[in-house]
């Protein structure tokens, strides 16, 4: 399946702003990202498996809680910068 | 590196000094001559990245580390082991355990205080994060695991106190000390939370507060209402101490348990409330501070807009105010806790850098004063290498 990469996470990726990856779920597809680009997981996810407080992972159009979600093949992954700043 | 007792050994440094300086939006490098007169301003490295602390380790002068996360992304820190050159990401940084299933764990907001080892350790550092945590990497840097007991200690967590009893971006834990005579000894201050001294490298700490003040009303027997902002050790001294505390500017000379509040003896229309703490590399009678407002809602700017750095050359007895080349007025600077610092070199160097994203320094300990940098970010720290 297809993750799109938010521009804050591309230096991890070789500036990819799309990559493929497959998992089960949300938390595979994670680790495997990480294991390819390491250091990015921990970037987005805290020590305790929760989703920092400025991203926001969709999945197709959905925002999704947590990592246990399920995926299809198919399906578009997006990280999502949320606001913070200033 | 310090004998026993006294300064012998600690010979004046001859070499560059760069100023290592973290920014809420990036890391600098302003990079010196032996003389310390021609100053050159990298450019920005991780732009936009928030900057708690980028420091040389003074046992190889070539690695840097540096602490960094951004307004999105979480905290790290990044490694590099060709002077600032190019970069490498921890592979582990500083992190809290993962809690057992329905227990909430903590999590690292950023790393805050980074402090290299002791010179026996050559790999060794320390690392202070918000909300408060102890980590340490045996590996320079590459992995971090979280150190001594008191991270998940019950009576240190209560000490720790919440979000609303530390600093406005978070609790913090800092100053971690390492004397040079000794790497099982070992301090560390924590906002709010007190001053915390271990002897046996970490297995237990006790408290160091006696003799500091709180805020009026609150217990001073209570660690969670001490805040330290900077302590210092003397390295011609290793048994002196100074500090700055939001309630003051004290002295401790170990063993005595006692700190004396040596700030009563600042000027009173000045005070003795500041962030930065900075002390001689050889000179223990020697130390400067940069006092700011503490008054009313404590707006933390120079006192009446008229930033001065005060000097003491006997231990505190009295101060002697320098500010030749300041502003006159209307500078409302703060100098946050890691933004002012010493070099080796005698005479003394000393540098700040300002919330307002200037860098100051003078060759002359302070006599007088040359602006070096302006409009850089607002100013998180500066440490003066020696390369």
């Amino acid at each position: 399946m297809t993750v799109h990469i938010p521009s804050a996470l591309r230096s991890y990726t070789g500036q990819k702003s799309e990559v493929e990856a497959e998992g089960r779920t949300v938390a595979e597809i994670l680790s495997e990202l990480d294991r390819r680009y390491p250091g990015l997981r921990f970037r987005i996810i805290t020590e305790q498996d929760t989703i920092r407080a400025h991203i926001r992972i969709f999945v197709n159009d959905k925002q999704i809680q947590s990592l246990s979600a399920t995926l299809r093949s198919d399906d578009h992954i997006h990280i999502v910068c949320a606001l913070s700043g200033g | 590196m310090a004998t026993e007792k006294g300064t012998a050994s600690l010979k004046p440094a001859k070499g560059p000094v760069a100023l290592l300086i973290g920014t809420r939006k990036g890391a600098f490098i302003l990079r010196g001559d032996r003389a310390r007169r021609t100053w050159k301003l990298s450019h920005p490295q991780f732009l936009g990245q928030i900057v708690h602390h980028v420091v040389l380790d003074p046992r190889d002068r070539r690695t840097m580390l540096m602490a960094a996360r951004t307004g999105h992304l979480g905290p790290t820190v990044f490694r590099s082991t060709d002077q600032g050159k190019t970069w490498k990401e921890a592979k582990t940084p500083p992190a809290f355990p993962k809690a057992p299933d329905g227990q909430t764990g903590r999590v690292v907001d950023h790393v805050f205080w980074l402090t290299p080892g002791h010179a026996s350790e050559p790999n060794a550092w320390y690392a202070g994060t918000s909300p408060q945590g102890l980590f340490r990497s045996d590996d320079g840097g590459v992995t971090w695991k979280p150190f001594s007991y008191i991270n998940d200690d019950p009576q240190y967590r209560e000490w720790m106190g919440t979000v609303q009893d530390g600093t406005p971006d978070g609790p913090k834990l800092h100053s971690i000390i390492v004397d040079p005579r000794d790497p099982r000894h070992l301090y560390f201050g924590m906002s709010g939370g007190g001053v915390h001294e271990s002897v046996d490298g970490g297995k237990t700490f006790t408290t160091l507060l006696e003799g500091l003040d709180v805020v009026e009303g609150f217990d001073r027997s209570t660690p969670t209402v001490h805040d330290p902002h900077c302590v210092r050790l003397c390295p011609g001294n290793p048994d002196r101490l100074y500090q700055q505390n939001h309630c003051g500017i004290y002295r401790i000379d170990r063993p005595s348990k006692q700190w004396l509040r040596i700030g009563n003896n600042m000027p009173k229309r000045i005070g003795d409330v500041g962030f930065p703490m900075v002390v001689h590399p050889r000179d223990p009678e020697t130390a400067w501070v940069f006092p700011m407002d503490g008054t009313g809602v404590w707006p933390r700017v120079s006192p009446g807009g008229k930033p001065a750095v005060y000097r003491t050359r006997n231990a505190g007895q009295t101060w002697a105010r320098l500010n030749k080349n300041f502003p006159k007025s209307q500078a409302w600077w703060t100098v946050k806790r890691q933004a002012m610092t010493a070099d080796a070199h005698e005479p003394v160097g000393l540098y700040f850098g300002t919330t307002s994203g200037e860098v100051w320094a003078s060759r002359t300990g302070g006599a007088n004063w040359t602006c070096l940098a302006r409009h850089l970010p607002e100013i998180y720290s500066v440490e003066a290498a020696e390369l």
